[in-house]
């Protein structure tokens, strides 16, 4: 790629705060404070919050900053909007820039809903003629027609992130800066966020977005970076960097021992998976059911063995689930090299989230693990018809009434 | 010009949006509302005339004295909501500046003009009662217009300086206050330079806003007060020296703000 084709340039960026044990933010701590620094006796304290942070973000990319809470990455992200100076180093973005690191900044509680979408568009870039061109959209996007000429103050929290939403996503921006705390909110909102994501997507949009969320990191984003202890750890393919994420915590669980399989993964591998997917492409589709298919190879001869599968939430909470002995197939006498082939078909019956596909091989009775790969899968489902139920099976209700 | 346009387009809407919300909100929940904005001017003068003009007659032998007075009130008033209402207007906005970069003078610009609009309408009904209490006006009326430019550049310079102080030093705004206190009475608004003596007067006419007043009074009201050149004898050159304070407060006090301003975020 070109050099164009870089919309940001972080080069060597080094962030401190310093951080005085008592601000010296009355006079008389100024004087004070003078005098302890004659005697030898400040007492500032430098916070690293960044270490010679270098990377690129070309255009239209999706990129993720991972890192734990405190690791740095909101702290990048207010240095890439301009918020903070960086203390070394240098940043470039081209284009113009949109940072989302909170929804509806610049509402006034005092001001009326209408008044609040000029405010919060001016803070944006827009002129009033802009907004008053938009103005209809948003709020029917909102679903506030009729609150508007009401003061903010008499929102609920909901409305009012509906609000701010609404007008977030009318800033034509080149690059948004989206901090995770977008994606804080019921489901429903939540939904409106991750479909805003996939538009940004399609319409190549560079996007940098923060998070903890590996799921959504590795669903989103083409790369990322790690920040650890404010340096950067890893770099490269969202798949790759979310993997160094999650090791970082086993390492840290497991001592110094590197574990070399994930603890997503293990068994005998007498006979062992080699591929699992779902067909993806009918999630959204509620009428249809739903494939899964896995492979395995058999590694060692055994006399039998149990494939099976589980779906879960993202709470854990089993959903469905079976194996080839509970459906009646006995796969007895494997011989090496022979390769087997299930696909599990059931109803689609998901509510919208994110769901995790959990396969097993087991021997004749349970006893031993030949393979078992925890989150071997994950897919999301979204419906219109939502409720707060985990399963949603096809229904039909039947209502009569009578005076 | 249109690259200009280009460049300060975004200052320009945060502007405009800004004192617009401000003006909302400033009479928000009072039941007369914007009317305020007259009456409080209005009976400003009421008082004035009763106190000054009926009561006491301090008022040296100058002609118009309540009017004379109001001007003098009108113009300290506005530097006193510009730069007192400075100070705190940074740190008052750290919501905002934590989470989007803007052009952070914007803020203060915005302060000061939402008090300019406030000196218009000042200005309107001083000039109804000049109107009615026959004051002659003259040409000479006109350089009201630099004076206030000098005001407007006095005022929000130190509107700069003393919020970017803010940030750092909260003391600031207690400091000032005592300030204003005293500049108040150290500055001709209530009475006649006339009444003091001679020397003191010399002093305190080089005070900016002593200039800016008596030489406002001189071109509206009555020749028959003082302006910094009477003061010094017909010497016109003397006019410089509040002249330079201004500038260079101005000067020094925007180089602060800007050198400051990126740091503001952080430091709140």
């Amino acid at each position: 790629m070109s050099d164009d084709d870089v919309v940001i340039r972080v080069d060597h960026v080094s962030k401190d705060f310093v951080l005085p044990h008592e601000r010296a933010n009355s006079v008389k701590s100024l004087f004070t404070g003078f005098a302890q620094k004659n005697s030898g006796h400040t007492r500032k304290e430098t916070q690293h919050a960044l270490n010679d942070i270098s990377f690129e973000v070309k255009r239209g990319e999706f990129f993720g900053v991972v890192g734990r809470n405190g690791s740095g990455k909101s702290t990048l992200l207010k240095i890439l909007a301009g918020i903070y100076q960086p203390t070394a180093g240098t940043t470039q973005t081209s284009g113009k820039l949109v940072p989302f690191i909170e929804l509806g900044v610049g509402f006034n509680a005092e001001l009326t809903g209408r008044e609040n979408v000029f405010l919060n568009g001016a803070m944006v870039g827009f002129t009033r003629k802009e907004i008053q061109a938009m103005y209809d959209d948003i709020v029917a996007f909102a679903e506030l027609e009729r609150f508007m000429d009401q003061k903010l103050k008499n929102y609920s929290s909901g409305m009012q992130v509906r609000l701010a939403f609404s007008l977030a996503i009318r800033s034509e921006a080149d690059i948004l800066l989206v901090d995770e705390v977008l994606a804080v909110g019921d489901a429903d909102f939540q939904k409106k966020c991750f479909k805003y994501f996939r538009s940004l997507k399609r319409d190549e949009k560079t996007v940098v977005f923060v998070s903890h969320d590996m799921q959504a990191i590795q669903e989103y984003c083409d790369r990322a970076i790690l920040i650890e202890q404010s340096n950067l750890v890893a770099e490269g393919s969202s798949h790759d960097v979310s993997t160094a994420y999650t090791r970082m915590f086993l390492d840290q669980e497991k001592g110094a021992e590197v574990l070399k399989k994930t603890k997503q993964r293990w068994g005998s591998e007498e006979v062992k998976y080699t591929k699992v997917g779902l067909e993806e492409h009918k999630l959204n589709d509620h009428n249809k059911q739903l494939t899964l298919h896995t492979e395995a190879v058999v590694n060692r001869d055994v006399t039998q063995a149990i494939l099976g599968f589980k779906i879960r939430a993202e709470d854990d909470t089993a959903l469905i689930g079976s194996n080839t002995k509970l459906k009646g197939h006995e796969l007895t006498n494997l011989t090496k090299g022979e390769r087997l082939s299930i696909a599990w078909t059931f109803p689609n019956i998901f509510n919208t989230g994110r769901y995790i596909v959990d396969i097993a091989v087991q021997s004749e009775n349970y006893e031993e693990v030949y393979d078992w790969w925890e989150q071997a899968a994950t897919f999301r489902v979204e419906r219109d018809e939502d409720n707060s139920y985990p399963v949603h099976p096809m229904m039909s209700v039947v209502v009569k009434t009578e005076k | 010009m249109h690259k200009l346009r280009q460049r300060y387009r975004y200052s320009i809407i945060l502007l405009k949006q800004l004192v617009k919300t401000d003006f909302k909100l400033r009479y928000q929940g009072s039941v007369l509302g914007y009317a305020w904005s007259l009456l409080r001017p209005l009976f400003l003068f009421i008082i004035l005339y009763i106190v000054f003009g009926v009561f006491l007659k301090a008022k040296g032998n100058i002609p118009h004295y309540p009017v004379y007075l109001l001007l003098g009130i009108v113009l300290w008033n506005y530097f006193a909501e510009v730069t007192a209402g400075g100070v705190g207007s940074i740190v008052g906005r750290g919501d905002l500046l934590r989470k989007i970069n803007f052009p952070k003078y914007v803020i203060i610009l915005a302060g000061s003009f939402s008090a300019f609009i406030n000196l218009l309408i000042n200005f309107a009904v001083i000039g109804v009662f000049m109107f009615f209490g026959h004051v002659d006006l003259s040409w000479r009326a006109l350089i009201i217009i630099p004076l206030v430019a000098e005001l407007f550049i006095l005022s929000i310079g130190l509107a700069f300086f003393l919020s970017a102080l803010y940030v750092r030093f909260r003391d600031t705004s207690y400091i000032w206050e005592v300030i204003m206190q005293g500049a108040f009475y150290a500055t001709p608004i209530l009475y006649p330079l006339s009444l003091i003596p001679h020397r003191a007067a010399k002093v305190l006419i080089l005070n900016p806003m002593a200039q800016i007043i008596q030489d406002g009074r001189y071109v509206l009201v009555t020749t028959k007060t003082q302006t910094i050149s009477q003061v010094y004898g017909g010497d016109k050159w003397v006019w410089a020296i509040p002249l330079g304070m201004t500038a260079v407060i101005a000067i020094l006090s925007a180089a602060y703000f800007r050198s400051r301003s990126k740091y503001f975020a952080e430091e709140i």
